[in-house]
């Protein structure tokens, strides 16, 4: 049984790792290329949402590669994300693939149920090692998390920006090698330390705030990295989820570390009273949360037509005005180009810019 | 006091329950005039670019009824109307969408049908909002029961070959009649909100029949067979409108009497990019076609494509042995 799953920013890393303690044999799909996007909208339909077809692209891509099984979350609704599985399984059984489909359903309570989802998989894995195994997938997670902020502090800061992008790239490629959890550890350090070494500006950055829909959020080949070319711009990133509080929150609910969930919940009252699905009501509440934090700017990010993220759409105008933020919301397709989503985010940094300069004692570099 | 009702999205579905409803609460009832080019006008104005067309026209319905003197505004959030099935993201976040976009916006009546789990907030949602007009609590379930029972009225009408919408033009007095000339039986499937509004869907039903089709829409069959035809999928659909789309496509292509089906989804539509691959993938024996349409359809490009599909299918059936068509 060759495994395989669909990408989503630094997770292939830790399924990897939680895999493999489960002693299986791992195909993680080729990093999301030109050639997965064209393959993926060449067999999805037309009008589904990005992810499914880089979902595919990336599954066509892992099977050429000799994967036999593929591993998929499931869920139930409204959110399109729910019938992926079924879709994905049916256009790649029509393109005469042979693959076993293991579609894992969200547990709807406990942690418990989800542990044993995963014994299952593995093979004469006891109790005890599955757990061992997700303890070891979840210590890469969160040494990759560590690094991604790391580098949004330092990307902005930073004189020598390649550098600091060498030194999280390195890092995350050694993360991916390291064989024992204290071997991670020893490269988050080794990494942070390096990266405080570099040379610094002296004024402060602006801060924007990122908030959207979860999958462009994670997956820098969809999002066209659009930390790091805020990063460049001299823009510190605060993104409102990460992978492990994600986990936590919906599907560990809380077991490992207390949640903020019900906070942004909190805070997307009265703008937005209700779940929709998705991660609408998260975005409006982050939105919210960024305007009370006083960040500078704040960016919406989803696939387009994704339904969640229309509805926080149109809520966010009202929340820019009565919060006072500057907000803009991005929609990404499989036809955006890199200049410009890069000419938008610049026009946005610059108004943003240019409004904090009129409020006050604040100075930039040219 | 005065509850305007925008004549848009569910309104299609669930009319005779909100206006009997609030007329046995002593209210009087107001609709906004059916779709027409100046709610499709006002509704792109307001709504965000991204949302879909049946959305944008409800936000033109609701911006029309703001310019009228009524109390409320009736906008429900339908989270979902059975168990564990969803409507979809938008209708869960419509009022608030409204709240946010539309400034002029009336004192609205929100109502949160969510009965995904059970009922008792439904119950709750009822009583409250019924305690605007009065605090009998027996009359404001009175008003719901009977509310209940026009609805399924109204859903009789449509066993006799009136697809939702023309059942409740019936329901409301008017004189229907459905011509007995036709060759062609063609399953017509979308969502109610888009197909049953004569501006959304280009007035594709009245057109077919024009063709001399006989035109079945999802609610016009046997529902226990819908819902017999739509569990042969793996995974339940959970979307209601999505599974009785799947249902019925799957139930029109296992019997002979129909000859064709046609898809009406809008671009942007969640559901449907889902259920119409689906559906695609499904129906192996009947001519399918899938029309998607948004505010910038041409009214030619859907006529020319209902042609050709009604010849195409009447040489198939070799129904005659000489015919031309006369559209060359």
């Amino acid at each position: 049984m060759k495994i395989t799953f669909p990408h989503m920013g630094n997770m292939h890393i830790a399924v990897k790792a939680l895999l493999e303690r489960l002693r299986l044999e791992v195909v993680p799909p080729p990093p999301i290329s030109k050639r997965t996007f064209e393959i993926g909208i060449r067999h999805s339909p037309e009008f589904a949402c990005m992810p499914l077809k880089i979902n595919l692209g990336n599954f066509i891509e892992a099977l050429e590669n000799g994967a036999d099984t593929i591993v998929m979350a499931g869920g139930w609704g409204p959110c399109r994300f729910g019938y992926y599985a079924q879709v994905e399984r049916d256009i790649l059984e029509s393109l005469g693939y042979q693959f076993k489909m293991i579609i894992l359903e969200a547990p709807d309570s406990r942690a418990y149920d989800l542990v044993k989802q995963i014994k299952s998989l593995g093979e004469n894995v006891s109790f005890w090692e599955a757990l061992k195994a997700i303890n070891y997938g979840w210590s890469k997670l969160g040494a990759l998390e560590a690094l991604e902020k790391q580098l949004d502090y330092y990307l902005p800061r930073a004189r020598d920006k390649a550098r600091i992008e060498k030194i999280y790239n390195i890092a995350v490629e050694n993360i991916d090698r390291a064989v024992s959890k204290a071997e991670v550890y020893e490269i988050e350090e080794q990494s942070v330390k390096e990266m405080s070494k570099a040379e610094m500006k002296i004024d402060l950055p602006l801060k924007i705030g990122i908030v959207g829909e979860i999958y462009t959020m994670f997956e820098p080949a969809v999002n066209y990295d659009i930390y790091r070319l805020l990063g460049r711009m001299d823009v510190e990133v605060i993104r409102s989820a990460y992978l492990s509080d994600w986990l936590n929150d919906h599907i560990l609910k809380g077991y490992i570390k207390k949640s903020i969930r019900p906070d942004i919940i909190a805070c997307a009252r009265p703008y937005l009273n209700y779940e929709v699905g998705g991660h609408g009501l998260e975005t409006v509440g982050n939105t919210v949360r960024f305007a009370h934090m006083h960040l500078d700017g704040i960016v919406q990010i989803g696939p387009l037509t994704c339904m969640p993220e229309i509805v926080a759409q149109s809520i966010i105008p009202q929340i820019s005005a009565q919060e006072g933020v500057p907000c803009m919301t991005l929609w990404l397709d499989e036809l955006a180009g890199t200049a410009g989503l890069i000419t938008r985010l610049e026009a946005f940094v610059d108004m943003v810019h240019r409004q904090k300069l009129k409020a006050g004692n604040y100075q930039k570099e040219a | 006091m005065r509850v305007g009702i925008p004549k848009g999205l569910f309104y299609h579905y669930y009319f005779p329950l909100w206006k009997t409803f609030f007329q046995d609460l002593g209210a009087e009832v107001v609709t906004s005039a059916a779709t027409n080019r100046r709610t499709v006008e006002r509704g792109i104005e307001s709504a965000v670019d991204e949302a879909c067309f049946p959305i944008k026209v409800y936000y033109g319905h609701v911006r029309e009824l703001c310019r009228q003197k009524l109390d409320y505004i009736f906008i429900p959030r339908l989270v979902s109307v059975e168990y564990r099935s969803y409507i979809c993201p938008k209708f869960m976040g419509l009022p608030d969408m409204l709240k946010a976009g539309l400034p002029e916006l009336l004192p609205v009546i929100e109502l949160t049908v969510d009965v995904s789990k059970n009922d008792r907030q439904l119950k709750q949602d009822i009583i409250r909002v019924g305690k605007i007009f009065t605090n009998n609590k027996n009359q404001i379930n009175r008003a719901y029961q009977h509310g209940l029972d026009e609805l399924s009225k109204c859903k009789n009408l449509c066993r006799e070959g009136y697809n939702i919408s023309e059942a409740i033009q019936i329901w409301e007095g008017e004189q229907l009649e459905l011509s007995p000339n036709y060759d062609l039986n063609i399953g017509v499937l979308g969502h109610g909100y888009s197909l049953y509004d004569h501006t959304i869907s280009m007035n594709i039903i009245e057109r077919l029949r024009k063709m001399d089709c006989r035109v079945f829409v999802a609610e016009t069959l046997d529902q226990e067979e819908i819902e017999r035809q739509a569990a042969q999928i793996p995974k339940k659909v959970f979307w209601t409108l999505g599974r009785m789309m799947v249902g019925s496509a799957l139930y029109m292509d296992s019997h002979d009497q129909f000859d064709g089906i046609i898809y009406l989804a809008c671009f942007g539509c969640g559901p449907d990019s889902m259920i119409g691959e689906v559906i695609e993938r499904k129906v192996k024996n009947k001519p399918f076609m899938f029309i998607t349409i948004d505010e910038h359809t041409g009214e030619a490009g859907m006529v020319t494509r209902l042609e050709a599909f009604c010849d195409m299918l009447r040489r198939r059936a070799g129904k005659y042995e000489d015919y031309i068509s006369s559209y060359g």
